[in-house]
């Protein structure tokens, strides 16, 4: 393998815009059954949707495995395979190595096909994390994972993960009379992605519907593994009414604590600067998880969301060429 | 010029045979985490696929958990998938195993058989493939070299075949077969095309015929969903015979599911898999030279158990000394053992049936562990005696 | 001579009736038609819609169709639509009202 200096950011790749959204048929079919308002799997339509049907898919164990795939039904109309919670991205890698000897034996076109490993943040944060972890360093071609984060094991029934952020509460770490809800910082996934020098990584959120395709078609086009991370309102998890949840992923951005970005060849490049955040306070209240705090707590978490926003401010403007 | 160009026999160890052999089938995709004492044939794998011997993709995966997973991504994608491990490795990719077959795909797994921990133990004992023994997956026991470097390409053949497509595991004793020098013929290339076409299949992940592969099986599907897998199991016997006997017809070796050593006109039946099984036919030899009635049956096909050969095979005997390289904690007897009685339980003249433990965690297995066996099946097996396992050589 | 006990089969298909390796057909979700679950349904006012697509978008379970550029609205399919109110929360003429669904 030669050692190059990529350019990933000039990879050519067609942005969805409001007029060039595609409106032929849904690659995720409805009569799924998630929840209802279920943001997870709004992003994951849309994710689907920017790609067409033209891909493989990988899913975990996780809601968006579950509800869309109860024998003798599907929703995917794509080729999909599931096989156990830790491992979409290993899997997604098998497929990946047979689809590219195929494809050099003659037995497929000579083209790329995008393999999409999708897991939520139990099977990307946690238990999955090695198996994604071997799969970017690895640095398989044709490799995409979308981490779809709703913040807490939601599927078996909203135990904490890595991913849950601070003072929410969750089954397996409940408010209570000595507990303020998870007690730990929610854990940078888009940087141990970005540690394992692969050359796009990016975050998106489901309000935010042309950035969020978008970033599925520019992750499909550059060679070599890419990062997506999605936030995912869960109306259920989140003790939150239904209708909110495509707002709750767009006052996430607006008050800093999700902002979108991405980090293409080793350079941060923030997509949407938020100098006048709302208070981190509005993106919480609508959410009975964090019903609990107290004025403190939440001042707490402001702080520490506006900290973490100004170091990304800080990321993105200091940059001294690739490290490959 | 390569090793398996030669038409003699080659001096080679067992384990590299075994990867020259995955060569000479072409697998396509090799995903694998090494582990003693398999570590061999991973890393000569490696070796042909750097030098361009073997054109495929060589995915150095970070687990055993992972090599699995990949191994079923790749063979989804309908490329010809192998990989090979051990004991801890084995246990660690449990999860993916049991799937596999449910999957119907074709993945060949060589397992150089190595004890489980604890105590942590590198070398040859069966505990590995015995914990997993209720995976779906068709399980044949290798004897010696020429067998285990036949069975690497015969694997593919029965697994591929149309009418099985069942995963296979290839078990080898770790070290005391792996690592031995023997010499070894390799089958002709051009023979091979004959016997083993490229991996073709309709059931594939496939973008112009797609379809969901994984569902989840509700209460009321799953009964019939896992009766439909061990029924696919079970087929593959058939599977197994025409791979065996096509093979005979082409390259003039011929196996059968279950072998008999001087056990026609036997009073005592050694039952045994494995390497050991080569020990056990000398002290057969020295034994009839003493003037007693022994002989041996192996087992060569593990799973789908071969009932009416086994039974067939042991007909007449009025003792059999099962061996087991393994034993369940907890338990009167190991796993042999307490299939062999289960099998014989509604035969009215059943023999008497005892069960040894041998070579536990590489313990060395003498011939005159047989012999002793052969003298202890007439006490420990007759009715009404306490049936429990003896772990030969091990003292309280 | 005691009657033989019958067994029901509880299966929702026989071993016989499964696909090979448990595979499902593409989109075949769409025989479980979701509309069922919902207490209210989206009432779309054509006056105001100005043809955003905001429902459309923004519907987690994909039920609104393009009526085309003639029509200028988005329908939803009754059928599959769960009543969450996220289109009628995102769209921003609020022309969408969520109707309780008469028992």
């Amino acid at each position: 393998m030669n050692i190059q200096h990529l350019n990933s950011a000039a990879v050519p790749f067609e942005k969805v815009t409001a007029k060039t959204f595609p409106k032929g048929p849904e690659s995720l079919a409805s009569g799924h059954r998630a929840c209802q308002g279920c943001g997870e799997v709004l992003a994951l339509r849309l994710l689907l949707k920017a790609l067409g049907r033209d891909f493989m898919a990988v899913s975990a164990t996780g809601c968006m495995e579950v509800c869309t795939t109860p024998y003798p039904q599907s929703a995917w109309e794509m080729p999909w395979l599931h096989v156990a919670f830790e491992n979409a991205a290993a899997v997604a890698a098998g497929v990946d190595a047979g689809n590219i000897i195929r494809r050099r034996k003659g037995k497929l076109p000579d083209r790329r096909i995008p393999v999409v490993a999708i897991g939520g943040d139990g099977a990307t944060f946690d238990i999955g994390i090695q198996a994604l972890s071997g799969a970017m360093e690895r640095y398989h071609e044709n490799f995409i994972y979308i981490c779809l984060d709703n913040e807490a094991y939601m599927n078996t029934g909203i135990q904490r993960s890595s991913a849950t952020p601070f003072g929410a509460s969750t089954t397996t770490s409940p408010a209570g009379k000595f507990s303020k809800g998870q007690n730990t910082w929610k854990k940078n996934m888009p940087a141990i992605a970005a540690a394992h020098n692969i050359p796009y990584v990016a975050t998106a959120s489901p309000a935010f519907h042309l950035d969020l395709m978008t970033k599925m078609r520019r992750a499909a086009a550059i060679p070599g593994p890419a990062y997506i991370h999605v936030y995912s309102p869960c109306p259920t998890g989140w003790r939150m009414k239904p209708e909110l949840s495509v707002d709750s992923s767009r006052l996430a951005v607006k008050s800093r604590v999700f902002p979108l970005y991405e980090i293409i060849d080793g350079q941060y490049i923030i997509n949407k600067k938020v100098d006048k955040p709302i208070p981190v306070a509005d993106y919480l209240k609508p959410q009975g998880r964090f019903k609990h705090l107290t004025e403190e707590d939440i001042a707490q978490i402001s702080e520490r969301v506006n900290h973490e926003y100004e170091h990304l401010v800080k990321l993105s403007e200091v940059f001294d060429g690739p490290l490959f | 010029m390569s090793v398996t160009d030669s038409t003699k026999p080659v001096g080679i160890e067992v384990s590299l045979a075994m990867a020259e052999a995955v060569k000479l089938a072409k697998a396509e995709v090799i995903a694998a985490y090494p582990i003693t004492p398999q570590t061999h044939i991973v890393e000569h794998l490696s070796d042909l696929v750097a030098n361009g011997e073997l054109d495929a993709e060589y995915v150095p995966v970070e687990s055993e958990q992972s090599a699995m997973s990949a191994c079923i991504g790749s063979s989804a994608a309908g490329a010809r998938t192998y990989t090979a491990t051990s004991s801890q490795g084995l246990m660690l990719m449990a999860e993916m195993v049991f799937i596999a077959p449910m999957l119907r795909l074709p993945i060949v797994m060589a397992v150089a058989n190595r004890a489980v921990s604890g105590p942590i133990n590198i070398w040859n004992d069966h505990s590995d493939i015995m914990i997993i023994r209720d995976c779906g997956w068709i399980q044949i026991f290798a004897e010696n070299g020429q067998e285990a470097t036949d069975m690497s390409i015969i694997s593919f053949k029965i697994a591929e075949d149309p009418r099985v497509m069942m995963p296979l595991i290839l078990n080898i004793d770790g070290f005391t077969l792996s690592h031995f020098i023997e010499p070894i013929v390799f089958p002709e290339e051009d023979k091979i095309k004959q016997y083993l076409p490229p991996y073709e299949t309709s059931h594939k992940l496939d973008i112009t015929k797609p379809m969901s592969l994984g569902a989840l099986g509700p209460p009321e599907v799953y009964s019939e969903a896992r009766k439909a897998m061990d029924d696919a199991l079970l087929a593959s016997k058939a599977g197994v015979i025409r791979g065996f006997e096509e093979f005979a017809e082409i390259f003039g070796r011929k196996y059968n599911l279950v072998e008999s050593y001087r056990a026609e006109d036997a009073e005592t039946i050694i039952v045994a898999m494995g390497s050991i099984s080569e020990t056990a036919m000398v002290a057969v030899d020295e034994m009839r030279a003493a003037g007693e009635k022994v002989g041996l049956v192996r087992i060569r096909l593990w799973r789908p158990f071969p009932v009416e050969e086994f039974l067939a095979a042991v007909e007449g005997a009025k003792y059999l000394a099962v061996v087991d390289r393994h034993f369940t904690p907890g338990f009167p007897e190991g796993p042999v053992a307490t299939e062999v009685r289960a099998l014989m339980y509604n035969n009215d003249n059943r023999p008497k049936i005892a069960n040894f433990v041998l070579g536990l965690g590489g313990r060395d297995v003498p011939r005159n562990h047989f012999k002793h066996i052969v003298e202890q099946v007439k006490e420990l097996g007759t009715a009404g005696s306490q049936s429990r396992y003896e772990m030969v050589g091990v003292q309280q | 001579m005691s009657k033989k006990t019958q067994v029901t089969a509880e299966g929702a298909f026989k071993v016989s009736e499964l696909t090979f390796g448990l595979t499902v057909q593409p989109g075949s979700s769409r025989n479980f038609k979701t509309g069922d679950w919902r207490s209210a349904r989206p009432v779309l006012d054509r006056e105001k819609c100005v043809y955003c697509g905001f429902c459309y978008f923004y519907c987690p379970d994909g039920v609104y169709q393009d009526m085309g550029s003639d029509e200028k609205y988005y329908k939803a399919d009754l059928d599959y639509c769960k009543g969450c109110g996220v289109c009628a929360y995102e769209c921003p003429k609020k022309c969408i009202q969520m109707v309780v669904e008469e028992v």
